[in-house]
């Protein structure tokens, strides 16, 4: 009895003093081993008596319990020990930079572009396209601008050399208007769309590109009037700039292709050097400007795109979507737009996931 | 077109302000563009009486002035002019006044000593001339101490856009009438200065082109003095500013002006024979008044007498018949031309003049007795002569529109409701006439009137525009509907696939240099080349997206950008076989720069490679919905690709879906770039769209049984594409290879010459039941066989 109490008390010792795996398996197999003396005492307890075996065994499965309990506890702690130290070896630097993933962006003609096609879509307008490669019938003629207007002088027209099957002069659409009439032509009436897209002038300075942006918008149905005019872009520029105190004025003009046409100018303020668009342009500190020319579609207009002026009528009206887009975002650099500029597309540009949507709203704030 | 208040309220009887003035002007479609009002300009300086004159004590060129300036007590004010004298009576700044032309505050000083009061004033400091030899002279009956902006008469000018729709209103006459409709004041009649007429003209006048020159009209005045004009006419036209030349010709601006009715006036001595409207001989020459030399062809008009063209008619009268300080006879010209034409022949010649504008917008055809007379009345009374009468030729047109018009359209389209009664005021006060049953005769100046929407736009622009309510329109029940096209979703999409790629999205110029054109055109599609470019960087139409995103490249690296991943969505321009316009939707994609810069972790920066070309071009693509599995990598991406390393996608061996690569040494030369960069087009109109695509996907469920995977490495000839090879194992077992990638490529040490080692992770999936070795026994044999008819074996 006393023999294996301080056998186990020296075992115990033993393992508790182990500093390393390999020293706990040299205790182990000492004890628990298939040589150990543990092991081997259990051995004699098959050849003794049932009264020896009562009187023996107890010490001896009580030695192995704790000597086991004692190597298991004792490994888990040098475990435990080694990976705390492996851990503390693998230690970074965590202040260096990671790899960089380049970040890309969306233009803001494009942004603008979709949040336009958003914001008409709830209003029932679908997006038409047309070729920017035009002849003159369509961005002239049918526009109610025949070959001696004083108009189409007005328009710095940019012209191919080249000429229609048919004779008619080649050019490049001087805005997006041509695509009225092909619409109508297709389409037939009623209708409601908007055509943005890249239209040209031959003129260049400070605020002119010889290539810009236009939408175009096109409403053709029974009764459609004025008011309705007004209302549709009042919505749309309350929608465009989220806000409601946006205020229009309209002062009439003259274009060939509407009939009566009227100019489209919205209340600003200048805060900060910049213009912010809101409240009515009279008020204080406050002015108009020109948004676009619009008016009610001319009935020679209709007539040029098949239909009927008695049955059919409605209003068109066209929008620079550079400028919306500066008023709105706050650019100041018509050129830089065209420019490709990482540094400039980076920061006037959109995230991918800036998609404009009416239940977050069409804009992406800052 | 610019006129001051007072020439306004020679014709509009009003008691408007200038502001309630131009806001009537910008209501009715007459745009205030600006308001120059002098006398806040000239506000500080004042009539003066200069009392004594002596000399400055201190300095020889100076006087010491004592100035009555209306304000009692005399003012003391030193001054340099040497006309400076006591009794004169000139202008005097006071202290606080600023001088126009220099902007420097007055105020008081002293000067060499002696205290000075203001300043007496200059033309040219006053800006109102170039005189700058003495101060001001004022006639004796100038009343001292009025303002004297008030005195001179320099009032208000206002500044309007007038549409081209509108030549009535380029004449000031014009303007008072729509005012008066307005309800701004009271429309004066003309005040015709009378003569009389005695005598047949003496000269015989026709048109022998009734077409062009439907009525020419004209007069003799003998016995004229030409000279200067009075101060009131010298104002009114500079208000418009238009310089004053001589009486007779600022009398014809006058006229043009006032009325918006051009006229011509010859010095007749400088006449032979009759004086005629025709066309021009092709070829015959004048010299027109700017002193230009113009070459005339048979489609335009002039008057010409037996020798010579005197007129090119309706633009610009010629140098060599013009009126001089000696001219004593005149012949006065009033004609109605073709306004389609004189736009042609000013749009030939590039000439452009006051006239111009007016004949061919079309001038009032009612009005030539009236001008004819107008102008003889104004020439009697200011140049004296005697006036012979009237000879006309030709007629102008004289059948007014009749328009039948329902009031009730007003509503119905410009959305605002405006009695009848004063529906007829608005349109009577603009000369229209009503009859009881809405028979509107229209004016003959009203050229614009061309139906009853022209009615309803007169009515409301007078009525008010403001008056006009928002009205909803009417929309569709529920929900609105989706509307894009499946291009336009597929351009959405890409452009938010290539930005999320760490792309930036660029906008560039549709039109390229001529030779950055070229490089990338294709040889059978002649480019689209503009006649008129605005310059020779913008001339050529893009038949590919790449040269502009190069050339930004180019500008970003000349601006130190150590990488541009630039990508645009736009269009190429092509030829249809009719040769109309043929514009295919593009993204391009420029990858110029470090991929990645250096870094702790990555050492060197590294450079683009046509993998990262290849990646985004397939990633782009499945974007777009194409069946990038079944896409086949060929070549021939063009000349612009360096040839070994770039490549096409198709589907097909004509379907091109994409380019890709590395773009070609010479091609990065030509637009002086430093390598290498890599590019992408993908052509989208290329892309197949979807066909009955729904919601619903195709039934699926993840097999229940792991995949295994076997490895094979096999040599196969050098010149194999790995692709061909992965295809082949990948069909080696179309039910149970579900992938097939390749894990090394080697050639050299070990590997036979002319050979190459390629390693292969096949993945199979087993279907209802576990794999059997023999299974995979048998799979393994079908992929060495597979690999052996490409000439590959197994390697040990």
């Amino acid at each position: 009895m006393t023999d294996i109490t301080s056998q186990t008390d020296a075992a115990l010792a033993a393992i508790a003093a182990a500093a390393s795996l390999e020293a706990l398996e040299a205790q182990r197999l000492e004890t628990l081993g298939k040589k150990g003396w543990v092991s081997l005492a259990l051995k004699t307890l098959g050849g003794m008596s049932p009264q020896e075996r009562a009187a023996a065994a107890p010490a001896i499965q009580s030695a192995r319990a704790s000597i086991a309990a004692a190597l298991d506890a004792k490994k888990a702690a040098l475990e435990a020990a080694a990976l705390e130290e492996q851990l503390a070896r693998e230690t970074i630097d965590l202040t260096l930079p990671a790899p960089a993933v380049p970040k890309g962006s969306v233009h803001p003609v494009s942004q603008v572009m979709d949040e336009l096609a958003e914001i008409f879509a709830d209003l029932g307008f679908a997006v038409a396209t047309g070729p920017e490669i035009e002849d003159d019938w369509h961005n002239f003629t049918a526009l109610n601008m025949d070959e001696t207007h004083p108009a189409r002088a007005m328009h710095d027209t940019f012209y191919f050399p080249d000429k229609t099957a048919d004779g008619k002069d080649v050019l490049l659409r001087t805005h997006t208007s041509p695509v009225q009439i092909r619409a109508m032509l297709e389409q037939g009436a009623p209708i409601r769309i908007i055509a943005p897209g890249r239209v040209y002038r031959s003129d260049s300075d400070a605020t002119h590109t010889p290539m810009f942006h236009q939408v175009e918008g096109l409403v053709v149905d029974k009764d459609i009037h004025l008011g309705h005019l007004k209302w549709t872009l009042e919505t749309f520029f309350k929608a465009f700039f989220e806000r409601e105190d946006i205020v229009l004025r309209l002062r009439p003009s003259y274009f060939p292709f509407t009939e009566p046409s009227v100019e489209v100018d919205v209340g600003y303020a200048t805060e900060g050097g910049r213009r912010v668009v809101g409240g009515h342009g009279d008020a204080p500190g406050h002015a108009w400007m020109e948004l676009g020319g619009s008016g009610m579609v001319n009935a020679r207009v209709l007539e040029f795109a098949g239909l009927d002026p008695k049955q059919w009528q409605g209003f068109a009206f066209g929008l620079g979507i550079d400028r919306i887009a500066m008023l709105k975002y706050g650019m100041n650099d018509l050129r830089a737009f065209f420019d490709g500029d990482p540094r400039w597309l980076m920061h006037y540009g959109f995230s991918p996931f800036d998609q404009p949507t009416l239940s977050a709203g069409v804009g992406a704030r800052a | 077109m610019k006129f001051s208040l007072t020439w306004l309220k020679d014709y509009l009887e009003t008691d408007a302000t200038l502001a309630e003035i131009c806001d009537a002007l910008n209501a009715i479609g007459l745009e205030v563009e600006g308001v120059e009002d002098p006398a806040e300009r000239l506000a500080g300086f004042r009539v003066a009486h200069v009392l004594t004159a002596a000399r400055h004590p201190d300095a020889d060129k100076l006087q010491v002035l004592t100035v009555d300036a209306g304000d009692g007590a005399p003012l003391q004010v030193v001054c340099g002019a040497p006309n400076a004298r006591a009794g004169m009576k000139g202008v005097l700044g006071l202290p606080g006044a600023t001088v126009p032309a220099s902007g420097m505050v007055l105020k008081k000083s002293a000067i060499r000593g002696i205290e000075s009061n203001g300043m007496m004033c200059s033309s040219r400091e006053l800006e109102l001339g170039d005189d700058h030899d003495g101060i001001i002279e004022l006639p004796e009956d100038a009343p001292v101490g009025t303002d004297f902006a008030v005195y001179h008469g320099s009032d208000p000018v206002i500044e309007v856009a007038v549409t081209p729709n509108r030549p009535d209103c380029m004449g000031v006459y014009g303007i008072a009438r729509d005012l008066a409709a307005k309800g701004l004041g009271t429309l004066k009649p003309i005040s015709m200065p009378a003569f009389a007429a005695s005598g047949a003209c003496p000269v015989e006048i026709r048109t022998d082109d009734p077409e062009g020159c439907p009525a020419f009209y004209g007069r003799v005045v003998k016995g004229v003095k030409n000279g200067r004009s009075p101060d009131w006419l010298q104002a009114r036209l500079k208000s418009a500013g238009q310089r004053p030349i001589s009486l007779l010709v600022d009398l014809t601006n006058y006229l043009m002006l006032g009325f918006g009715r051009p006229a011509h006036v010859y010095d007749l001595a400088k006449l032979s024979g009759a004086v005629v409207a025709r066309r021009a001989q092709e070829g015959e020459e004048v010299m027109a008044l700017n002193g230009k030399t113009y070459t005339l062809d048979a489609e335009m008009v002039v008057i010409a007498d037996e020798r010579q063209v005197h007129d090119i008619a309706g633009i610009m009268g010629g140098e060599d018949s013009g009126v001089s300080e000696t001219t004593t006879d005149v012949l006065l010209e009033i004609a109605y031309f073709d306004p389609a034409r004189i736009g042609a022949t000013g749009r030939k010649l590039g000439l452009s003049s006051d006239a111009r504008t007016r004949f061919e917008r079309g001038v009032d055809p009612a009005f030539l007795d009236q001008g004819l007379d107008l102008l003889t009345g104004l020439i009697v009374e200011l140049a004296g002569g005697k006036p012979s009468e009237v000879i006309r030729a030709g007629s102008p047109p004289s059948q007014p529109k009749v328009l039948a018009f329902d009031p009730g359209l007003t509503l119905r389209l410009g959305g605002v409701a405006v009695p009848d009664a004063e529906q007829q005021r608005i349109l009577e006060s603009l000369g229209f006439s009503v009859a009881s049953d809405w028979r509107v005769t229209c004016p003959l100046r009203r050229h614009d009137i061309e139906g009853p929407a022209d009615l309803v736009e007169e009515v409301v622009r007078i009525h008010g525009l403001d008056k006009v309510a928002s009205v909803t329109l009417p929309r569709a029940e529920g929900v609105a509907r989706p509307t894009a096209t499946p291009l336009q979703k597929l351009e959405r999409g890409l452009r938010r696939a290539a930005a999320a790629s760490g792309l930036n999205e660029a906008v560039t110029w549709s039109f390229l240099p001529v030779w950055a054109a070229e490089h990338f055109a294709a040889d059978d599609q002649p480019l689209w080349v503009l006649a008129n470019p605005i310059s020779e960087d913008m001339k050529a139409m893009r038949p590919s997206l790449l040269p502009g995103l190069l050339m930004a490249a180019k500008r970003n690296a000349d601006r130190g950008a150590a990488s541009s991943r630039l990508f645009e969505i736009g269009r190429r321009y092509f030829r249809r076989s009719d040769g109309l316009s043929d514009e295919r939707p593009t993204l391009g994609i420029v990858l110029a720069g470090e991929k990645t810069p250096r870094g702790w972790q990555s050492g060197k920066a590294r450079a683009f490679d046509a993998y990262d070309a290849k990646a985004l071009a397939l990633q782009l693509l499945e974007a777009a919905g194409a069946p990038i599995a079944n896409l086949m990598v060929m070549g021939e991406a063009g000349a612009q690709f360096h040839p070994g390393q770039s490549a096409t996608l198709r589907l097909g061996p004509k379907m091109v879906l994409a380019r890709f690569g590395m773009v070609h040494p010479a091609t990065l030369k030509a637009f002086d770039m430093d390598g290498p960069v890599a590019a992408i087009e993908l052509f989208l109109d290329a892309i197949p769209p979807k066909k009955n695509a729904v919601f619903a996907r195709p039934g699926f469920t993840p097999p229940a049984l792991q995949a295994v995977t076997r490895d094979f490495a096999f040599l196969v000839p050098a010149a194999l594409a790995a692709g061909d090879l992965v295809r082949a194992v990948q069909g080696a077992d179309k039910a149970f290879i579900t992938g097939v990638r390749v894990f090394d490529v080697f050639a050299g040490q070990g590997v036979p010459e002319g050979k190459k080692s390629i390693a292969l992770e096949v993945t199979l999936q087993p279907g209802e039941a576990s794999f059997k070795d023999a299974d995979l026994k048998a799979i393994a044999e079908k992929v060495v066989a597979a690999a052996a008819k490409l000439g590959g074996e197994l390697r040990g």
